[in-house]
């Protein structure tokens, strides 16, 4: 197991390093496939049966049908690969990065409208005990 | 001798793209930011390069997991627009200069940079959004295009100080080329933003402007910059400045600052531009 890494003190940042990628390799084989318009329709036609065709783990599988986004990045997905899932769902990368803040979208809007997510209290994990 | 004029940052937010392809760019979200893109077109304009060296990376588009590699050129005539799982971008196919990127490729692994040799490649966004935020809308580019793929997806991406070396290799390597080309080096990506997990929305205006001032003045101390510095204070994404040393280092060791401009919010990111001249 890789010892800790300096990064894991950021608060709410997965980083796609050698631990999320070796989780979810198939599942981002999974999304990447998803580049391809055939894929995107026969994925959409039957979303299980497709998912048959990659190694994903149970957790992974149900993220991946339950469309919950920010469970998909701890499960190993990369942000970019997993966007595939959202783009085929209509979604905005807006759309997206709103959803895994738990910020209804409109929120998550206004939230950068106004100057974005400051830094203060958002640098260490400690700042955001007790949240 | 072929000769580098110019540098650009330029971010590559898929939203500039989206919002000039579907002629939004009037709306009321979009024209501030896009009224700040004139100066910066007409200085492109003016320099007219023949080629433009594109320091990006691909979003799962050109590269999977399958293979990671850490700087990557494109060698081919030509390479088609990436369909990023929503169709590719309505933009004019991208002619590639294969001499001088062979001759790139070449020199820069003799200097001991290990670059990935790429014949066949779609290009994403990452390299699309910036020849649109700097040439508009032509029927076709106007200028031949190198793409160098720099891997910030997967963690690590080269430190700031191997991107800032190998600027200067190919800054070396451009003026050992026999042919008369002028080249400007787009260095793209950041500036601050986090597009994942709990914290997403991260914007972070005073590090970003301290990044800026550094390239432009010290760019050797922004170079040090340590990929948790990135991390923490420019969000997981953000890390992606680190392309702009590429072009920094392209550059002559003193620069003039040509054009500057920054916008909150472009989609989720700070959005930076800044046109550098050789000192």
């Amino acid at each position: 197991m890789p010892a800790a890494r300096d990064y894991d003190d950021i608060p709410g940042t997965i980083v796609f390093d050698s631990r999320r990628s070796r989780r979810g390799y198939a599942l981002n084989k999974f999304l990447m496939s998803l580049n391809d318009a055939a894929n995107r329709d026969a994925f959409r036609a039957d979303e299980a049966a497709y998912l048959d065709r990659f190694a994903l783990d149970d957790e992974q599988r149900a993220a991946v049908l339950g469309r919950d986004w920010l469970r998909l990045l701890e499960v190993g997905g990369n942000v970019y690969y997993t966007y595939k899932l959202a783009a085929c769902d209509g979604m905005t990368f807006q759309d997206l990065a709103g959803h895994q803040t738990g910020m209804t979208a409109e929120q998550f809007a206004e939230m950068m409208r106004a100057g974005g997510r400051s830094p203060e209290g958002n640098r260490h994990r400690r700042e955001w005990e007790g949240r | 001798m072929a000769t580098i004029v110019g540098g650009v940052g330029c971010s590559h937010v898929p939203a500039v793209g989206a919002a000039i392809d579907k002629g939004r760019t009037a709306d009321p979200y979009w024209a501030p930011y896009f009224a700040k893109l004139d100066r910066a077109r007409a200085w492109m304009a003016e320099a007219d390069p023949d080629v433009c060296l594109v320091v990006y990376n691909d979003h799962a588009n050109a590269f999977s997991l399958e293979v990671v590699p850490t700087f990557a050129i494109g060698l081919a005539d030509e390479f088609p627009v990436a369909d990023e799982g929503y169709g590719p971008r309505p933009v004019p196919t991208v002619h590639g200069h294969p001499d001088l990127a062979w001759h790139l490729a070449e020199s820069l692994i003799l200097d001991e940079f290990d670059m990935t040799l790429v014949n066949e490649m779609p290009v994403d966004h990452g390299l699309t959004v910036p020849l649109s935020v700097m040439y508009g809308q032509p029927e076709a580019w106007p200028c031949r295009v190198i793409p160098l793929c720099v891997n910030v997806v997967q963690y690590p991406p080269p430190t700031g100080r191997r991107c800032y070396a190998l600027g200067r290799a190919i800054r070396r390597a451009v003026e050992a080329y026999e042919g008369g080309e002028r080249v400007v080096v787009l260095g793209t990506g950041g500036m601050s933003h986090q597009l994942q997990s709990e914290r997403a929305g991260l914007i972070n205006v005073e590090f970003d402007t301290a990044f800026l001032d550094g390239l432009v003045a010290d760019p050797d101390a922004v170079a040090r910059i340590p990929h948790v510095e990135y991390l923490r204070e420019a969000g997981s994404e953000g890390i992606e400045l680190v392309m702009w040393l590429v072009m920094r280092g392209a550059l002559s060791p003193t620069v003039h600052e040509v054009y500057r401009a920054t916008h909150v919010p472009t989609s989720n990111t700070h959005n930076g531009l800044l046109v550098l001249e050789e000192g």
